[in-house]
C-alpha cells in the first residue's frame, strides 16, 4: 500500500484548492445559494480542464482516472463548492463510453451534462441533480439509456442543500444504448458517481471539522477555550478517526474502478454509504459546538450542516442503498 | 497511489500462511486454549528459526529485511489463524529496545536468545494504581550496595509465566516531576523475591500479578539511565510501529456472522440472512470492517515511510477496537438463546464462537491504552486542542 500522492496528483489537488479558495470562499458559495452554482467558479474549474480531466485523451480529456478526479473533488467538497462537477464528470465519462468521444463543448464544461439517477416518473426526472443548470442530461428509460437536450435547464427547485436541482422532461430523447448494455453503463455511471460523491463528503467533512476546531480552539467558556474540555476533544477525535477511514474508503473506491477490479460497485456503495453518514455526524457535532450561534445563518456551519445531507439523498433513501449493497453481496432477499 | 499491498509483503504473507499450517495445527492450538496461555512454544520457536524476529528489528538496530508492511501482514495472519502473538510483540519491542540502548552484557547474553526464538520477556509497566498514568509507577528501586533492591507489584502481566526476564518500569526518586524519577530495569525472571499470581481475563486467558519483594540485581541489569525510564519508555513506544491489533477479530466475526445468517434456524423460519433488518446490520458491519482494515493499512504505510505513526496507530486501534465491540454485541444478539452457549473450542468454528468474541472485546478497547487515551492523543497531538 502507498498512499503518498504522485507529483501530479499533488500538484492538481494544488491547482483546485487555489481555485477554490478564490472562488468558493464562504461569502461565494451565499452569494450563489439561490441556483446552487457560481459561474466564476465553473469557468475557473473549466480553464484548469477539470470538467474533461478525467476523460481519454484522445478525446480531449486529461487522460487522468476517477482517483485524481476524487482528489480534486475532496476539495470542492471541503469549500461546500456550488459547482456540478461530479454529475458533469460522470456524465461525459459515460457518453464517451456508450457514444464515443463526446462533443468538445462537454468535454470543456461549456455544456453542463448532468445524469438522472433514479428513473424518471411519468416522464420527469424529478430533482434531477445539477438538473437547473445542466443543458444536457442522460437518463434509464425502461431498457434504454437516453440523452435529452434543452436550449433552458429548469427551473431550480428550492431544497435543503441550495443545490441547483430541477425537474426535467425526458423528451426530445435520443436513444444512446439500450438493452444490458444500457444498464451496464448507468450502473457503472452511478458506482462512479457513489465514488466521487463519497471523496466530495469526505472532503466537506474535513471541512466542517475544520470550522469546529477553529471554533472550540477560540471560544472560552468557564474561564477556558471549550476544546480543552474532554467532552468536546473525544467527539471530535471519533470524528477525525471516521472521516479519515472515510477519505481512504472513497479513494480506494475510485482506484478500484479505475482498474475494474470485481469489487470496485461494492467499493463505491461502501464509500458512499459510509462518508454520507460520517459526513453528517460532523456536520451535526460541529453545529453543536457553536452553540447558539451555530444555529444562526450567519455562521457558515450550517452552509455544510444542509449539504452533508442533501448531497447523499439526491440519490434515494439510504435504507434502499443498504439493501442494494445487500444483494450484491449475499443474492436476492 | 495504490491500495495494493506490496508484493514484498504478499511473498511473506504466504510464507506465514505455509508456517502456521506446518507449525499450528489443531493440538498446538488446543493445548494454547487449555493452559490459555497467550503463547505457543512451538509457533515461537519456528519464527524465530527462519529468523523473522531479527528481520522485525529496525535496521538501525541490527535487525532489518522486513518493513513494517510485511510486519503487519505477520500479525494479520497470526491473528487471522487465531494465534497468540502477545509473547511476539513483546520480544519484537523490547528486543529493539536493547538493541538501541541496552549495554554490552546484555546485548550479549540477552538479545542472541530474544532474537532466535528461544526466550521470552513480559513487560512490567502497569500497576494496581497506575495503568494509564503509567508514568505513576510506584515500584521502588533502591540503590544496595553494587546493585539494587527492588519492591513492588506489577499487573496483568501476560506470558509472564514463560518469560525468562520482565523488562520493568520502576521509581528511583520520588523528587521532582513523577516522569523524572523512572528507571528500567531488565529483571531475571528466576531472581528470589519474584513470584506470580495467575489472574483469568473474561475470555479465560492467563495474565498474572506480579510481586517483588526484595528482589537483588545488580546494575548490570539496568537499561537506560538511573532516571532516565521515560526516555526508555519512549524508545519503546516508538518501536511499536503501528501494529494495530484487533482489526482481524473483526473480520472474523463479520465471515463467521455471514455464515451463521445464512443457516436456516432449527426453530424453521427463512435465515436471517433473508431479513432487510439483518441485511443492513452485516453490510454495516462489512463496512467498518473494510475502514478498520484501511486505517490499519494507513499505519502500517506511515511506519513504512519511516515516520511514527502516532495518531494513525491511535486511529486505527480506537476504530477497530471500538467497531468490534459494537460488532459482537449485535452479533450474540442475531444468535439468539443459543448464543449464550459456550463452547470449549473457541477456533473459527460458529459454536461458542459469538460468546466468545463477546467476553474477548472489552479487552480489545483497553489493551495497550485505552479508548480515552487514544482519543486524548487523536484529539491534542492530531488537531492540537489544548490540554487541560
Amino acid at each position: 500500500m502507498d498512499l503518498e500522492l504522485g507529483e501530479e496528483q499533488a500538484a492538481l489537488v494544488d491547482v483546485v484548492a487555489s481555485i477554490a479558495d478564490r472562488s468558493s470562499s464562504p461569502a461565494a458559495v451565499r452569494a450563489h445559494e439561490e441556483l446552487g452554482f457560481s459561474a466564476e467558479l465553473w469557468r475557473r474549474l473549466g480553464e484548469a480542464g477539470l470538467p474533461g480531466i478525467a476523460l481519454p485523451e484522445r478525446e480531449g480529456g486529461g487522460g487522468a482516472g476517477l482517483l485524481e478526479l476524487a482528489l480534486a473533488v475532496e476539495v470542492l467538497g471541503a469549500h461546500v463548492a456550488p459547482a456540478p462537477l461530479v454529475e458533469h464528470a460522470v456524465t461525459a465519462r459515460l457518453l464517451a463510453r456508450a457514444a464515443g468521444p463526446p462533443p468538445g463543448h462537454v468535454v470543456d464544461g461549456t455544456t453542463i451534462a448532468t445524469l438522472a439517477l433514479r428513473p424518471p416518473i411519468d416522464g420527469v426526472a424529478r430533482l434531477l441533480p445539477a438538473g437547473a443548470v445542466a443543458a444536457t442530461f442522460v437518463a434509464r428509460r425502461g431498457d434504454d439509456l437516453i440523452q435529452v437536450t434543452s436550449d433552458a435547464p429548469g427551473a431550480a427547485v428550492a431544497n435543503l442543500a441550495s443545490a441547483p436541482l430541477a425537474h426535467r422532461r425526458v423528451d426530445p430523447a435520443t436513444v444512446v444504448a439500450s438493452g444490458p448494455t444500457a444498464r451496464a453503463l448507468h450502473d457503472r455511471a452511478v458506482a462512479e458517481w457513489q465514488a466521487l460523491t463519497a471523496a466530495l463528503l469526505a472532503g466537506l467533512g474535513a471541512g466542517v471539522l475544520e470550522l469546529a476546531r477553529t471554533y472550540v480552539v477560540d471560544r472560552h467558556q468557564f474561564g477556558r477555550p471549550i476544546g480543552s474540555f474532554q467532552a468536546v476533544q473525544h467527539t471530535l477525535a471519533d470524528v477525525t478517526v471516521a472521516l479519515d477511514g472515510a477519505q481512504l474508503l472513497a479513494r480506494k473506491a475510485a482506484w478500484a474502478l479505475d482498474r475494474d477490479r470485481d469489487d470496485a460497485p461494492d467499493l463505491a456503495a461502501m464509500a458512499f454509504l459510509f462518508a454520507a453518514e460520517q459526513a453528517q455526524h460532523a456536520a451535526e457535532r460541529a453545529l453543536h459546538f457553536h452553540g447558539g450561534y451555530g444555529f444562526m445563518q450567519e455562521y457558515d456551519v450550517q452552509l455544510y450542516y444542509r449539504r452533508a445531507k442533501g448531497w447523499p439523498l439526491v440519490l434515494g433513501a439510504p435504507v434502499r442503498e443498504y439493501q442494494r449493497l445487500a444483494a450484491s453481496r449475499y443474492g436476492a432477499a | 497511489m495504490d491500495f495494493l499491498p506490496s508484493e514484498a509483503a504478499e511473498r511473506f504473507r504466504a510464507e506465514v500462511r505455509e508456517l502456521l499450517a506446518d507449525v499450528f495445527t489443531d493440538a498446538v492450538r488446543e493445548e494454547v486454549h487449555e493452559t490459555g496461555t497467550i503463547h505457543s512454544w512451538p509457533l515461537h520457536r519456528a519464527i524465530g528459526e527462519r529468523g523473522w524476529i531479527a528481520q522485525a528489528l529496525p535496521e538501525a538496530q541490527g535487525g532489518g529485511g522486513r518493513d513494517p508492511e510485511e510486519l503487519a501482514a505477520l500479525f494479520a495472519e497470526l491473528e487471522r489463524a487465531g494465534a497468540p502473538y502477545d509473547g511476539l510483540s513483546n520480544v519484537v519491542m523490547v528486543s529493539s529496545v536493547l538493541a538501541h540502548v541496552g549495554n554490552d552484557m546484555i546485548r550479549a547474553e540477552v538479545l542472541p536468545r530474544l532474537l532466535s526464538g528461544e526466550a521470552m520477556v513480559c513487560l512490567g509497566y502497569t500497576e494496581p494504581d497506575s495503568g494509564s498514568d503509567v508514568a505513576a509507577a510506584r515500584t521502588r528501586a533502591v540503590h544496595e550496595g553494587d546493585g539494587w533492591r527492588i519492591d513492588g507489584q506489577k499487573m496483568f502481566t501476560s506470558v509472564a509465566e514463560e518469560a525468562d526476564w520482565i523488562f520493568l518500569l520502576t521509581r528511583t526518586s520520588g523528587e521532582g516531576p513523577k516522569h523524572a524519577g523512572l528507571t528500567f530495569f531488565l529483571v531475571p525472571m528466576d531472581t528470589p523475591g519474584i513470584s506470580l499470581q495467575a489472574v483469568r481475563t473474561l475470555p479465560g486467558k492467563r495474565v498474572n500479578v506480579t510481586f517483588l519483594d526484595g528482589v537483588r540485581v545488580g546494575d548490570e541489569w539496568r537499561v537506560g539511565a538511573v532516571d532516565g525510564g521515560w526516555q526508555v519508555m519512549l524508545v519503546a513506544l516508538s518501536f511499536e510501529r503501528g501494529l494495530a491489533g484487533g482489526v482481524r477479530d473483526a473480520e472474523r466475526l463479520l465471515r463467521v456472522t455471514e455464515e451463521f445468517a445464512r443457516r436456516v434456524p432449527p426453530e424453521g423460519g427463512g435465515p436471517p440472512i433473508r431479513d432487510p433488518v439483518v441485511r443492513e446490520r452485516l453490510v454495516r458491519l462489512a463496512i467498518d470492517t473494510e475502514v478498520a482494515d484501511l486505517l490499519a493499512g494507513r499505519a502500517a504505510w506511515v511506519a513504512a515511510s519511516g515516520r511514527l505513526p502516532g495518531t494513525e496507530g491511535a486511529a486505527a486501534r480506537l476504530f477497530a477496537s471500538e467497531s468490534f465491540t459494537r460488532a459482537a454485541s449485535w452479533a450474540i444478539d442475531l444468535a439468539g438463546t443459543e448464543g449464550l452457549v459456550q463452547s470449549p473450542e473457541r477456533g473459527g468454528r460458529i459454536d461458542g464462537f459469538f460468546e466468545h468474541c463477546y467476553r474477548l472485546a472489552p479487552g480489545t478497547t483497553l489493551a495497550g491504552g485505552t479508548s480515552e487515551i487514544q482519543r486524548n492523543l487523536i484529539a491534542q497531538r492530531g488537531l492540537g486542542l489544548p490540554r487541560t
